[in-house]
């Protein structure tokens, strides 16, 4: 191709002309370039429209005594220091029982399981479990909890439902974790003569555990949210409850839930002061999306400090 | 020289031993937990309704696409949810209409055309976009977007397919975005380089090379964006309004599957025909989303397989 070597030009003059064709090219490009960026912006934006506009409705009733304040006259004034206590003991418990399964079996998954057929069936069965709607993760929990087991409409069998219902997700936020410790550091460990479980507990457990916190953290905020397979396993429209009592149920008595609590006094209670369902919408997304900015902070300041 | 004795190797105490082997024991009893719940959420939620299944009078091609939904009737009870699948169809097709196009735009700018920061940023919000509990966003669809939709329609009711239409496509664009992203990144480096070397725009390498590469990772994208959508209860009980028929337009007012189990259930006698029956509604909801997320995972393996 030396034949076609450039002579030596006039930098002014480009040495290939821009024909058309390139100029469509360039066009389309950057048409190419906004659009998608627009379909982007349209995710941020309604976002930041709508976290505004309850902000702005719910001003006139957030205060911290609306937190700490028990529902009156029939629900259409208080506060909502029930639910609130409510979601806390439901998330806990399902948090509880859901945690140690959920990361047993990643490390079941991740580190001792075979790569047969009985693991793809593991793994569909993680997959399918996180596709099941919520709704009939409520008849489960319904015609398993409260009735087959005769744990009744109660705390434990909404949040036995809950912890079901989240358990896919922490497998697999887990095993992310898990599966983020390089194998090298497990071939060390083997090498000079541990066994598998004290490789796991020495060095795998040790080198994921903000990844796995982290997994954990955003579970609670799903449970959280969650309304559906409470609505019909514990979760109740009104108990009445003392002023910012810290422990008022019992874990076979009913309670009631922030999400529920919304669900309520937007559709099923007449005459509610405007302000009180906002406020509660805000307080239920105000809390789910700080424990989320926790963990992803978390997560990015730990990835940072991350020596491999 | 002689080598040093070997040191003897440390023994570890009985207890020990035992309290791993029951450990990994546990490990192994957690692992196939999923397996025994999936097959334990059939069982239960079977179980009720099995005894409406097996009763005389009970008509599995009725149940399934007969438009007549009339639990409470004196005269004449009967239970068919055509209407009720073919409202949840309704809505997560335009649902999926809406959020696919999004869904994938944003997931083709977030993996080609932004830069690192910008992205991390996008990533965070779509992270919280898809936090937020499904009925606060019923709570949106009820108060916000419902009079939206009645300021730019004219229609009586803002509850309708339109209004949980958008809100489920709000709802399910993260998940496409994450997921089609991953699809995206997926896609082996050198196959732009080779376009980018040829001359080809960052846009001719999205749709010559990058789509067709992907096509098995956006696919699952969109599949499980449309499990989210149909599986959806408690925005849609609260965006679509109430009334259990066949949707003749974007704004007549429709009952899904989910919300009509959610709806009903409280009032359904515990052990009668109806309450059976939304269980059975259960069964058929379950069997939906299965087979939507099998076909999802089919699709994902491809992608696997040739990457």
């Amino acid at each position: 191709m030396s034949a076609a070597a450039p002579p030596a030009t006039n930098p002014a003059v480009p040495r290939f002309a821009r024909t058309a064709h390139v100029a469509r090219k360039e066009r389309s490009e950057r048409v190419a370039r906004v659009v998608f960026a627009l379909m982007a912006a349209a995710m941020v934006v309604p976002l930041a429209a709508i976290l505004g506009y309850l902000l702005w409705k719910a001003a006139p009733a957030l205060r911290l005594e609306f937190l700490l304040d028990v529902p009156k006259k029939g629900m259409t004034e208080g506060g909502i220091w029930p639910a609130f206590v409510g979601t806390l003991y439901l998330v806990g418990l399902s948090l509880a029982v859901s945690a140690p399964v959920g990361v047993l079996a990643a490390v079941y998954l991740n580190e001792y399981s075979r790569d047969n057929a009985f693991t793809r069936a593991i793994n569909l069965a993680v997959i399918n479990l996180a596709g099941v709607p919520s709704i009939v993760h409520a008849l489960f929990g319904l015609g398993a909890f409260v009735y087959a087991a005769q744990f009744g409409y109660s705390i434990l069998s909404a949040s036995l439902t809950l912890a079901i219902m989240t358990l896919p997700v922490i497998i697999a936020s887990t095993r992310e974790a898990l599966a983020s410790v390089p194998h090298s550091f497990r071939e060390a460990c083997w090498n000079v003569g541990a066994s598998r479980w004290q490789t796991i507990q020495a060095v795998v457990l040790p080198n994921s555990i903000s990844g796995i916190l982290t997994g954990l953290i955003l579970q609670v905020s799903r449970a959280a949210g969650e309304t559906a397979p409470i609505m019909f396993t514990g979760a109740v429209f009104y108990k009445a409850v003392q002023r910012g009592d810290l422990l008022p149920y019992r874990l076979d008595e009913q309670c009631m839930a922030l999400s529920m609590h919304l669900y309520t006094v937007a559709t099923q209670v007449p005459n509610v002061q405007e302000a009180i369902p906002y406020a509660t919408a805000v307080v239920l997304l105000g809390s789910v999306l700080l424990v989320n900015a926790t963990a992803v902070t978390l997560r990015v300041w730990l990835r940072g400090r991350k020596r491999w | 020289m002689t080598a040093p004795a070997p040191a003897p190797r440390p023994q570890r105490s009985r207890l020990e031993r035992l309290g791993e082997s029951l450990l990994e024991g546990l490990i192994r009893l957690s692992g196939v937990s999923a397996i025994v719940f999936v097959l334990a959420i059939f069982f239960f939620v079977f179980r009720e309704a099995a005894p409406v299944v097996f009763s005389r009078n009970f008509d599995l091609w009725k149940f399934l696409f007969s438009i007549e939904w009339y639990p409470t009737s004196a005269s004449n009870v009967r239970y068919g949810t055509f209407a009720l699948t073919v409202g949840s169809f309704a809505v997560t097709a335009l649902a999926m209409a809406i959020a696919v196009p999004f869904g994938l735009g944003a997931a083709i700018y977030l993996s080609e055309f932004c830069g690192r920061r910008l992205r991390e940023t996008l990533k965070i919000v779509i992270e919280l976009l898809s936090a937020i509990p499904s009925v606060v966003w019923g709570f949106i669809a009820l108060t916000v977007t419902s009079k939206l939709v009645v300021d730019a329609t004219g229609a009586a009711v803002g509850v309708n397919v339109l209004n949980g239409g958008v809100v489920l496509a709000l709802m399910s664009v993260p998940i496409i975005v994450s997921i089609g992203e991953d699809a995206l990144k997926a896609v082996p480096d050198s196959y732009r380089e080779a376009a980018l070397a040829l001359g080809a725009t960052r846009w001719q390498v999205v749709y010559r090379v990058l789509l067709p590469a992907a096509r098995n990772g956006l696919l699952a994208a969109v599949l499980l964006g449309v499990g989210r959508a149909v599986g959806e209860t408690m925005a849609v009980l609260m965006a679509t309004g109430h009334a259990v028929h066949i949707p003749g337009s974007l704004l007549d007012s429709v009952r899904t599957l989910t919300a009509n189990i959610a709806a009903e259930l409280g009032e359904a006698p515990v052990g009668s025909d109806h309450y059976r029956v939304l269980f059975l509604t259960g069964v058929l909801l379950f069997c939906i989303t299965f087979a939507v997320n099998i076909v999802a995972d089919l699709a994902i393996r491809g992608v696997r397989r040739r990457g």
